[in-house]
């Protein structure tokens, strides 16, 4: 069987809408955020194949950014998760709602 | 012209006084009045310089370009001729004494400073309307003599009467003031023009040039001196304006404001047809009969006065009316002299007898307050038109001119009215000087300072001697091309060339005065009421007019005023404002309902609203 671009971008929309389905049916912060990874990644997938199949090298360009920024926003994020567990002793979304009226 | 700049300062040194007082020097009552009497004392000297060099028949215009839009130019210019310039004796002259006068009679008052900031602010604008070229000046200072005519009414206005007589005054003015405005706007409409000597020489070169409107224009014009000179029907407003500081009743209400109206229609005469200036005979003819039957049952000292002023102005209206500006204007000086002179003497008397104003309970005050008594005297003779005082001379002109233009009917009338004027006059007269002393008050009455009496002598003067010092001259040469100016003993000897009026006019004065002094030589109370009945009692109650213009006309702006206030209240802050509010209330705690605080609800609307815009983006 070859394998082809469709192929690719098939695996790359089931990552995503899994990632989707964990962050808006989880209700652990970590795992939302786990599921955000994984949406990002699926997003990269799908940049690294249309690069390989168009023989260009911009997707992957665009993918170290992701991976970059990526790592930079677990490196944030992740704090704020921990000052928040430390503050409420709680890691989940309903009970962070404060900013409603 | 020579002196160009003298009419102007005469105009403006008013308002400077008025401005200096009110900004700087409320605080002293003695610098703030010194300064009032100043600018128009330097007023009337001003007046009289410019006179001397220019001579009073002099005629001209000094004028600057106020505005231009469109078609319509407008200047703000002085209008210099005999007639303004005698106008200018008058205010600056009279009105001079009545702030000399006002000095004393206001120097118990706290709000002394303010009422001379009044007063000049009064003299400024009644000099605007004098020396105004064109409609719209005229128009404007018009609206300021109501304006300080309003404040000064309501100088006392802790009064709830007095509040109450400005208010009156004030909107009675503003509905003959729309009358006016729409007539210069038909004048303007109908001859491109607002300077009063261009539309005089529009109306000379085509004297039907204002066409089939040329009645409703005049008639329109008429109004705004109707309303100023409280004509019948807008006659209610003077008598209460009493309810200001005497000295205010005599510069205002007798001597300028309310002549102002007379004034003016002497000044735009050329606008007047025929029909226009019957109605106009006719309404002053009626105003006087009425006013001078209302005034037969008073018993304020002010308002038999006041009554008598809206008689006399009736008089001099119904003068225009019968194309007689010279002796109508002639009537407006000499009445300007004696009934600034019989206020102020009663002024006098309401203060020697400690602010009390009903005659019935004066009486006897010859002997206490002499000064008083001879001016009185003397303005009471000159308003009964008995000879030689001013009065005389110039209510024979007006009745000579009733029988010039053979107007049988209002000869009758004014002749009627003059016998009215002498038998209230002197009712008042031997009620309130002669008698016994009918109050403590009047037991120990006393006469005024020197300051009140010195403008009352000097005042005695010309109501005494106003009739032949050339009045009439000045005002024939300006109507009349072919006037000869008379030597002093001509004028002096002028009546008789009318013999009948003359006869007539002193005989019934005498007989009213006589009939007076039969009834109220030593009355204790008033005999008339007995003798007329129902009428007396109706001339008391100024046959109704108040009362009938609250039924009817007060209670339709009320009704009109309640139904306004309906719409505005229900209609379009309750409907309209109402569903705009309402919706936008309803809308927004809707919308509220989104806002739930859980993030992934947010989320589940974020991936939705991605989902329908890459639907339309991409779907098609």
């Amino acid at each position: 069987m070859h394998v082809g671009l469709q192929h690719y971008l098939a695996v790359s929309m089931i990552l995503f809408c899994l990632g989707l389905l964990g962050v808006i049916l989880r209700r652990n912060l970590i795992v939302i955020y786990m599921s955000l990874e994984l949406m990002l990644n699926a997003a990269n997938l799908a940049l690294v194949s249309f690069s390989r199949f168009n023989d260009k090298l911009d997707g992957q360009v665009l993918v170290f950014f992701i991976i970059t920024v990526a790592a930079a926003e677990v490196a944030v994020g992740l704090a704020l998760i921990v000052a928040l567990f430390r503050k409420r002793q709680s890691a989940h979304v309903e009970d962070l709602t404060s900013m409603k009226l | 012209m020579k002196n160009e700049l003298f009419p102007w300062l005469i105009l403006f040194l008013p308002l400077l006084s008025a401005t200096v007082i009110a900004l700087f020097t409320l605080r002293s009552k003695t610098v703030s009045s010194l300064i009032s009497i100043g600018a128009v004392a330097a007023g009337f000297v001003l007046t009289c310089l410019f006179v001397n060099s220019n001579g009073i028949h002099y005629s001209g215009e000094s004028s600057v370009n106020w505005l231009t839009i469109g078609g319509l130019n407008v200047d703000f210019g002085l209008k210099l001729d005999a007639l303004s310039m005698m106008m200018l004796f008058v205010v600056t002259g009279v009105g001079g004494l009545i702030h000399i006068y006002s000095y004393s009679y206001m120097d118990e008052d706290a709000g002394k400073a303010r009422f001379f900031a009044f007063l000049s602010l009064f003299t400024f604008s009644m000099l605007g309307i004098v020396l105004s070229n064109n409609f719209l000046m005229t128009f404007i200072f018009w609206e300021l003599v109501g304006v300080s005519s309003y404040l000064l009414i309501g100088f006392w206005f802790e009064k709830p009467s007095a509040g109450d007589a400005a208010k009156k005054a004030f909107i009675t003015n503003r509905l003959g003031d729309f009358g006016f405005l729409a007539g210069i706007l038909m004048v303007w409409g109908l001859l491109g023009s607002l300077n009063f000597s261009a539309l005089q020489n529009a109306m000379v070169a085509n004297p039907a040039a204002l066409g089939a409107s040329a009645t409703i224009a005049g008639l329109l014009v008429f109004c705004g001196a109707a309303g100023k000179s409280a004509q019948f029907p807008l006659h209610v407003w003077l008598p209460d304006a009493m309810e200001g500081p005497t000295p205010v009743s005599a510069l205002i209400h007798a001597a300028t404001m309310v002549a102002a109206g007379v004034y003016m229609l002497c000044r735009t005469l050329f606008l007047y047809n025929a029909d226009a200036l019957h109605v106009i005979a006719y309404i002053g003819g009626f105003t006087a009969l009425l006013a001078a039957l209302m005034a037969v049952q008073q018993n304020d000292i002010k308002r038999i006065i006041a009554y008598s002023t809206l008689s006399q102005l009736g008089y001099m209206v119904m003068a225009v009316g019968l194309s007689g500006p010279t002796p109508a204007m002639f009537h407006l000086t000499t009445h300007a002299f004696f009934k600034a002179l019989l206020f102020l003497s009663a002024g006098s008397v309401i203060i020697g007898m400690h602010h009390e104003q009903d005659i019935w309970h004066m009486g006897g005050l010859k002997k206490k307050m002499p000064v008083t008594f001879w001016t009185f005297t003397i303005g009471a003779l000159a308003l009964s038109g008995i000879p030689p005082f001013a009065g005389f001379y110039s209510k024979d002109s007006i009745l000579a001119q009733c029988l010039e233009q053979k107007n049988y009917l209002l000869f009758g009338v004014a002749v009627f009215v003059a016998g009215l004027t002498a038998f209230y006059t002197f009712r008042l007269f031997f009620v309130v000087f002669f008698g016994k002393e009918k109050s403590d008050h009047a037991k120990h009455a006393h006469e005024s300072p020197l300051v009140m009496t010195a403008p009352l002598v000097i005042l005695a003067v010309f109501a005494a001697t106003g009739g032949f010092i050339g009045i009439t001259n000045n005002y024939g040469s300006q109507f009349a091309a072919d006037h000869e100016t008379l030597s002093l003993a001509q004028q002096f000897l002028e009546p008789l060339k009318t013999p009948v009026p003359m006869f007539i006019g002193i005989g019934v004065a005498v007989a009213g005065i006589v009939l007076a002094f039969l009834l109220y030589k030593n009355a204790d109370t008033d005999p008339l009421p007995a003798k007329l009945g129902v009428l007396a009692t109706w001339m008391r109650d100024k046959f109704y007019f108040d009362e009938f213009y609250e039924k009817t006309f007060i209670r339709a702006h009320d009704f009109l005023a309640a139904v306004a206030d309906w719409i505005d209240r229900w209609i379009l802050e309750g409907a309209i404002i109402g569903a705009i509010r309402g919706g936008t209330d309803l809308s927004g705690r809707a919308l509220r309902l989104a806002q739930t605080g859980n993030l992934q609800t947010y989320t589940i609307l974020f991936v939705l609203g991605v989902v329908l815009l890459l639907y339309f983006v991409l779907g098609k």
